[in-house]
């Protein structure tokens, strides 16, 4: 956007009456666009925040990716492939809303590919099999709509905006995952078992996707003042609980959380303990699949780079020949 | 290596509708930004009318300045019709 080139206010002070009509301007709901003043801190955090994001859509095409070329059927193909394509387009509406903030993409990707940036953990974990596709679109994509459903509120317009494009497309992301899931739920023991096996193997891992509990959460409260988040993650985590477990139930499949039981008092889903530990390895870099996750995205960033490169004479010449034909 | 160019992308979403901005990408010409903007931005019917627009081609308000720049159109009440009361037989105008 027509934002780049801002500077952040490094080291400096910044004025105290800026300061507190930015604050005025979030709690009246008003939101911020990209040249109003801002305070570093939330640009820095917000750029943070959104680029992970990106990332994460980015990243999020791999594991999916895997089984283009081994779905079951020609329909299932075409909807995968569309699935992927969503992501590889949501990776670009952040990307082109974290541009605003000053950003060029040439830095964002070079934050990705050289492990500065973060991407989300569960997409450090392997696709063994096809139901891995209808858990993942099922609870992956589930705990993501939980995560973004509120971002559309989110006080940077930009932020907010692609927000409500991606909540768009998807629930198409949920639902077809939730129907390879019933599908095979209802096939064969065989297949049913297999469907099981994707439901233990993603259920923890799609919990984490919420961060760590509230008391560990680092950057909670000041994103919740600035209302770049509006609930906790353990209020996410509990919301997406209890909207899960009756479908899995409808399915006949069980959750793998023994602890797991409906509490009448509260109205929630009581839950077992998350290990948390797992969640802060796989940040660390030492997940099932991180090694592999980021070298097929510098594999594929390298490989690419002869296409890059004749973009950019293709553009010199375009001016030129756009200027000859103007003189 | 430099970044192509950044266009801003505009999308009609129906006849009878503005174009509205959308979002940005990154192109070689305009023409690889409308391709590009068809792929991105319109997958599911979104439009049926793209303008990409180079960024740095943009002109814009500077928003420090928005109270002075818009404050002639504050005090200027008599221009809506609320300004203007009218007498109880008259119902509607």
């Amino acid at each position: 956007m027509y934002s780049q080139g801002l500077t952040d206010a490094k080291g400096q002070e910044e004025p105290a009456d800026l300061l507190a009509e930015f604050q005025a301007k979030i709690d009246r709901e008003e939101k911020i666009e990209p040249r109003d003043w801002m305070p570093a801190a939330y640009r820095k955090t917000l750029i943070r925040q959104m680029s992970q994001h990106a990332h994460s859509e980015i990243v999020g095409q791999l594991p999916e990716g895997n089984w283009i070329t081994r779905a079951p059927t020609l329909n299932r193909k075409m909807i995968l492939l569309a699935k992927v394509q969503d992501e590889a387009g949501h990776g670009l509406y952040i990307y082109s809303a974290t541009e605003t903030l000053g950003v060029s993409r040439d830095q964002l990707t070079d934050e990705l590919l050289t492990g500065k940036a973060k991407y989300s953990s569960i997409f450090n974990y392997p696709t063994p099999s096809w139901a891995d596709m209808g858990a993942i679109g099922w609870l992956v994509d589930g705990a993501a709509i939980m995560n973004q459903v509120p971002l559309c509120r989110a006080s940077y317009g930009p932020y907010a905006r692609s927000m409500v494009r991606i909540c768009k497309e998807e629930s198409f992301h949920q639902r077809q995952g939730y129907e390879i899931m019933t599908v095979l739920a209802r096939g064969s023991q065989a297949q049913k078992d297999m469907a099981q096996r994707a439901l233990n193997r993603t259920w923890w891992p799609s919990l984490m996707m919420f961060g760590p509990s509230d008391k560990d959460s680092k950057h909670s409260e000041q994103s919740m003042k600035w209302k770049i988040k509006r609930f906790s993650n353990d209020d996410l985590r509990q919301k997406f609980i209890d909207a899960t477990v009756p479908q899995a139930e409808h399915l006949g499949l069980t959750i793998p959380d023994p602890d797991l039981k409906w509490n009448e008092e509260t109205g929630h889903y009581d839950h077992g303990e998350i290990d948390f530990n797992e969640l802060f390895q796989v940040i660390k870099g030492n997940g099932p699949c991180n090694k592999e996750r980021l070298q097929a995205r510098i594999n594929a960033h390298e490989s690419g780079a002869w296409v890059r490169e004749a973009a950019a004479v293709f553009q010199q010449l375009q001016s030129e020949k756009n200027k000859s034909e103007a003189a | 290596m430099s970044e192509l160019k950044l266009y801003e992308v505009f999308i009609r979403a129906k006849s009878g509708l503005n174009h509205r901005h959308v979002g940005s990408l990154h192109a070689s010409d305009a023409q690889m930004a409308l391709l590009n903007a068809r792929d991105v931005y319109t997958r599911r019917k979104e439009g049926v009318s793209i303008w990409v627009v180079e960024a740095e081609h943009v002109t814009a308000s500077n928003p420090e300045q928005e109270h002075e720049w818009f404050d002639p159109a504050e005090d200027k009440v008599y221009r809506h019709p609320t300004f203007y009361p009218l007498d109880k037989e008259v119902e509607n105008m």
